[in-house]
């Protein structure tokens, strides 16, 4: 580097841009967290949407699948699941869920397994009004097809 | 050669010591379950019901932060004494918190292994005050507890330690980064029930560690090493790392918003995330600049070979990891399609282990000799079979990287690119990657095999009539 550019500028510029982006960020954050209930439909974030989101978290499903298409990349995306699965009908996607992690681990040889969670109706319920929850949060029309 | 410019000045140095062994120890699991992983993506209920795929993964990434964690602090240990140019504050401390957190960590890891992971949440109380289940941050809260308490014991040793001593630039943009890294953690106890805001602030551990603080820490151990390896003058040493940081922190903090796209946060994330993030790599670059250079300008030609090499190899393994893997898929448009594929498992395993794994290897590697008595580093041989696992293990982990990127592309042209009703479910897409799979699990066997050579080279003795004289005229 050259000799003109000496030690103490490549620090000031060091200080001076931290703490300058450190505070945009904080200003975007103030403005990201003020945006939020609305996007994400806070009203509609129930008791039970947050009971599902501890049974979520309790069984670490994120250990295998994305939500939002953050976790692992095992098993498939769950962030809209309600539509994959249950066509945007909520009577039709809990049935459908309930059979589905009750039925878990299908044995199948070979095939990737899901374990057995021993969840109850109440707790399987709370967990798909949460994956619905979810799918409705407006996150930029992500994923861009229903396989997610 | 100056004897005391290149061996353990002070006594309490010797701390690192076990932090380095048993971050080697960690390493060697988390490869272990990397390659259970590896064969649970080709045959999928291999060790089922035993290990399934999270609990395997949970271990994997846990033992990875884990291992990497115990290599910042012992490299700390290390450098600070020497750049502070006194004993460190408490060496009794150290050596207690080494243990604290070596016997917490392992509880934790058996704790995954033992029981099911929601029997393991009740077991430790998580109902009282929730922080499991998240991505990395799958600790049960009374771990993470316990690596508060052993990081404001660490800080305060360290701390104390450089301010009754000579300041550095070194030493206090390590402090900043050891500093971040704690107060980071702390957002791993906000867990709200609003998914869109805990996946916001849980980046805020994520990505602020490890493209942003991560980086104060990777280049003040870069710059040591260097100083030590090419005798170059402080004064330019610190001039770069300066630089490095300043671009680390410009470009990273904002560059978060690449992660902002998808999670539900306001659109106006997709330009500032892109925009920020296309210039992430450019500290990655400076890096590499600065240690090709340094060792270009050297004033000796040091004869801890290996050390040099590994600190070669993580600028350049880290630019291709986190700066060109990175920059690949962190355009909004782009990464509408690739968010959540094994197009992000490639960016993953390259970056971390080019920047974190390899400056950690790159400091055990000067630090280790010095602790055991040789300044002038291992034998040749030893070093000959080091550098040949260096080779070995950044190539090798090119190859996964590779051979993932395939299987994302390939993942995102079945099952991401075609409407709805063409494209391919996840499970028949994956079916189709399985030749990649196999070649990725082939490529892990071979980076295994490097991290053997590499432990054992520190155990090749020298043929008898080899002397560091030897070593030092091959080298010359």
């Amino acid at each position: 580097m050259s000799e003109r550019f000496t030690k103490g500028m490549a620090r000031n510029i060091y200080y001076g841009g931290s703490l300058f982006f450190i505070l945009l960020f904080l200003g975007l954050t103030f403005d990201t967290v003020t945006a939020l209930p609305d996007r994400e439909n806070r009203a509609g974030l129930t008791d039970t949407v947050a009971e599902g989101k501890e049974v979520w978290e309790q069984n670490d499903c994120i250990g295998c699948h994305t939500l939002l298409g953050e976790g692992a990349y095992f098993a498939p995306e769950l962030g809209n699941v309600f539509e994959r699965r249950g066509n945007g009908n909520e009577a039709a996607f809990k049935a459908y869920l309930n059979a589905w992690i009750n039925a878990q681990p299908t044995q199948a040889p070979g095939r990737r397994q899901m374990p057995q969670f021993n969840l109850s109706d109440h707790e399987i319920n709370a967990l798909a009004e949460f994956l619905i929850w979810t799918s409705r949060i407006r996150n930029n029309d992500w994923p861009p097809n229903v396989e997610g | 050669m100056n004897q005391g410019d290149t061996s353990m000045k002070y006594q309490s140095q010797s701390v690192a010591m076990p932090y380095f062994v048993f971050a080697i120890v960690l390493f060697f699991g988390q490869i272990a379950f990397g390659l259970i992983m590896g064969l649970q993506y080709i045959i999928g209920d291999f060790l089922f019901p035993l290990i399934p795929f999270n609990v395997a993964r949970m271990v994997h990434t846990n033992l990875l932060i884990v291992w990497l964690l115990f290599g910042f602090m012992g490299a700390t240990y290390y450098l600070v004494p020497e750049e502070a140019q006194r004993e460190l504050q408490s060496p009794w401390l150290a050596r207690v918190l080494f243990w604290v957190f070596a016997i917490a960590g392992t509880l934790t890891i058996i704790g995954y292994l033992a029981v099911p992971y929601a029997r393991l949440a009740e077991l430790t109380g998580n109902e009282y005050f929730p922080t499991m289940g998240r991505e990395f941050l799958e600790q049960p809260t009374i771990t993470k507890a316990g690596i508060v308490l052993v990081a404001l014991g660490f800080l305060y040793n360290v701390g104390m330690t450089v301010l009754r001593g000579r300041k550095t630039v070194i030493n206090m943009v390590l402090m900043t980064g050891l500093v971040g890294l704690a107060v980071m953690f702390l957002f791993a106890f906000y867990n709200p029930s609003s998914l869109t805001m805990d996946k916001y602030f849980w980046w805020w551990v994520v990505h602020l560690w490890v493209e942003g603080v991560w980086e104060l820490i990777m280049g003040s151990i870069l710059a040591f090493v260097l100083i030590k390896t090419t005798g170059v003058d402080r004064e330019v040493i610190e001039k770069w790392l300066y630089v490095i940081i300043a671009m680390a922190l410009i470009t990273g903090i904002l560059g978060t918003g690449h992660h902002y796209f998808f999670i539900g946060a306001p659109s106006y994330w997709l330009w500032i995330g892109s925009v920020f993030s296309a210039f992430e790599p450019l500290p990655f670059f400076m890096m590499l600049l600065f240690a090709f250079s340094m060792v270009r300008r050297r004033r000796r030609n040091h004869t801890n070979r290996a050390a040099t090499t590994w600190a070669l190899g993580t600028s350049v393994v880290a630019f291709l990891g986190a700066g060109v893997w990175g920059f690949l898929h962190t355009l909004a448009p782009v990464n509408y399609y690739t968010h959540g594929s094994q197009l992000t498992a490639a960016h993953g395993h390259l970056a971390f282990f080019g920047a974190y794994a390899m400056i950690n290897l790159a400091i055990i590697s000067y630090a280790v000799p010095a602790l055991r008595g040789r300044p002038e580093g291992n034998s040749a041989r030893a070093q000959s079979l080091e550098i040949a696992s260096c080779w070995l293990m950044s190539l090798s982990m090119l190859a996964i990287t590779v051979f993932l990127t395939a299987a994302g592309a390939m993942q995102i042209w079945l099952q991401r690119w075609p409407e709805s009703g063409q494209a391919l479910s996840f499970m028949a897409t994956q079916e189709k990657l399985e030749l990649f799979y196999w070649l990725r699990f082939g490529a892990g066997v071979l980076f295994a095999v490097g991290l053997v050579l590499y432990a054992a080279s520190f155990f090749v003795g020298e043929r008898a009539g080899d002397t560091a004289h030897d070593a030092a005229a091959a080298t010359t």
